[in-house]
């Protein structure tokens, strides 16, 4: 006889356990801990690079990186004096919690005020996995174009801030930025964005003060 | 892309409400997939005959209901499944307007026998 078992259940439940987990293990060594997705070749390296250079001194900071292809230099990161540990996902297009969990013991996070995980280059899977982190930021670049909302709408729904990197590019690249706010808008209603440059600089330092304010005030979990 | 993972959930979760209730063998996998979930129906498909060979679940159908992209406009209260390239509501044009389905990731039932 046929039996229908009622669940109800999100099919990435254990993923999300899993992460609800690695926030408390940040919380618990006073960590704050961020996300950063993007499309490959929007610019993530650059941008992490300018990032930690941007925080030096200010912030005490650790780095999990995901993305094999473009990753920061071991070498870039030991001159930085900076912590880092590489995840091999094996081909996977996206990071979970587990390997979160599997790799945020190797940082030394009781002596860290920032861990930025890097994930893969991707606009479609790893908006799903939840990580365990603070805030998840998502990199659009001018050259992408200006309909990547509404072609990726779940990434563009699941971050707390956006930026939007490559504004040197927009005199040579066609990109209607009020097409491209618009969409936005719609599905992150006032998610706050900073327009920059990693290349040149160009707002990175009203990103990198955004940021402090942020790990300072410890603002609330969004898992 | 990231179905191999979806579908490996799905099996877990199944076996483990399938073991609770002694069942012998799952016969179906009742679920419910949002269009922003970008989920491919085929892949989860794929991957399933693979990863469930050698379970209780082995050969179970799988019934996806699929859930549209559905918004509702602040403005004028229209609900409506929205143009791909715009969002806009169709009715007065505004894009102050909500996501209210779509989301969905879920596994409603299991049939069991």
């Amino acid at each position: 006889m046929i039996q229908r078992i009622p669940i109800v259940e999100n099919i990435l439940s254990a993923n999300d356990e899993m992460a609800q987990k690695n926030i408390e293990i940040f919380d618990a060594a006073g960590v704050y801990a961020i996300n950063i997705m993007a499309s490959p070749g929007a610019g993530k390296t650059t941008f992490i690079i300018k990032t930690l250079e941007a925080l030096q001194g200010r912030l005490r900071m650790g780095v999990i990186e995901g993305d094999l292809a473009t990753s920061i230099d071991a070498e870039k990161a030991a001159a930085a004096g900076l912590p880092a540990v590489q995840i091999n996902t094996g081909g996977e297009c996206h990071l979970d919690a587990v390997m979160i969990a599997r790799a945020a013991p190797s940082l030394p996070l009781a002596d860290l005020d920032l861990v930025i995980v890097e994930n893969v280059g991707n606009l479609v899977c790893p908006a799903e996995f939840k990580l365990g982190v603070h805030i998840n930021i998502l990199i659009a670049s001018i050259p992408e174009g200006d309909d990547k909302p509404y072609k990726y709408p779940g990434m563009y729904r699941g971050v707390q801030a956006l930026i939007i990197n490559k504004v040197d590019l927009l005199p040579y690249v066609p990109f209607d930025m009020d097409y491209f706010r618009r969409g936005v808008e719609v599905l992150n209603p006032g998610v706050v964005t900073f327009p920059v440059s990693a290349k040149t600089g160009e707002g990175m330092d009203a990103w990198a003060d955004w940021l402090v304010e942020m790990v300072k005030n410890r603002q609330p979990a969004e898992v | 892309m990231h179905e191999l993972a979806v579908t490996q959930s799905i099996l877990d979760i199944a076996l483990s409400h399938a073991q609770k209730a002694n069942a012998k063998r799952i016969t179906g996998i009742n679920l419910v997939i949002g269009k922003l979930a970008s989920v491919v129906d085929e892949s989860v498909q794929f991957y399933w005959d693979i990863l469930s060979d050698g379970t209780i679940a082995k050969g179970a159908q799988l019934n996806f209901t699929r859930i549209p992209t559905e918004m509702r406009c602040f403005d004028c209260g229209n609900i409506f499944n929205p143009d791909d390239s715009t969002f806009a509501c169709p009715a007065c044009q505004s894009i102050r307007v909500q996501v209210t389905k779509g989301d969905e990731l879920r596994i409603d039932s299991i049939d069991v026998e």
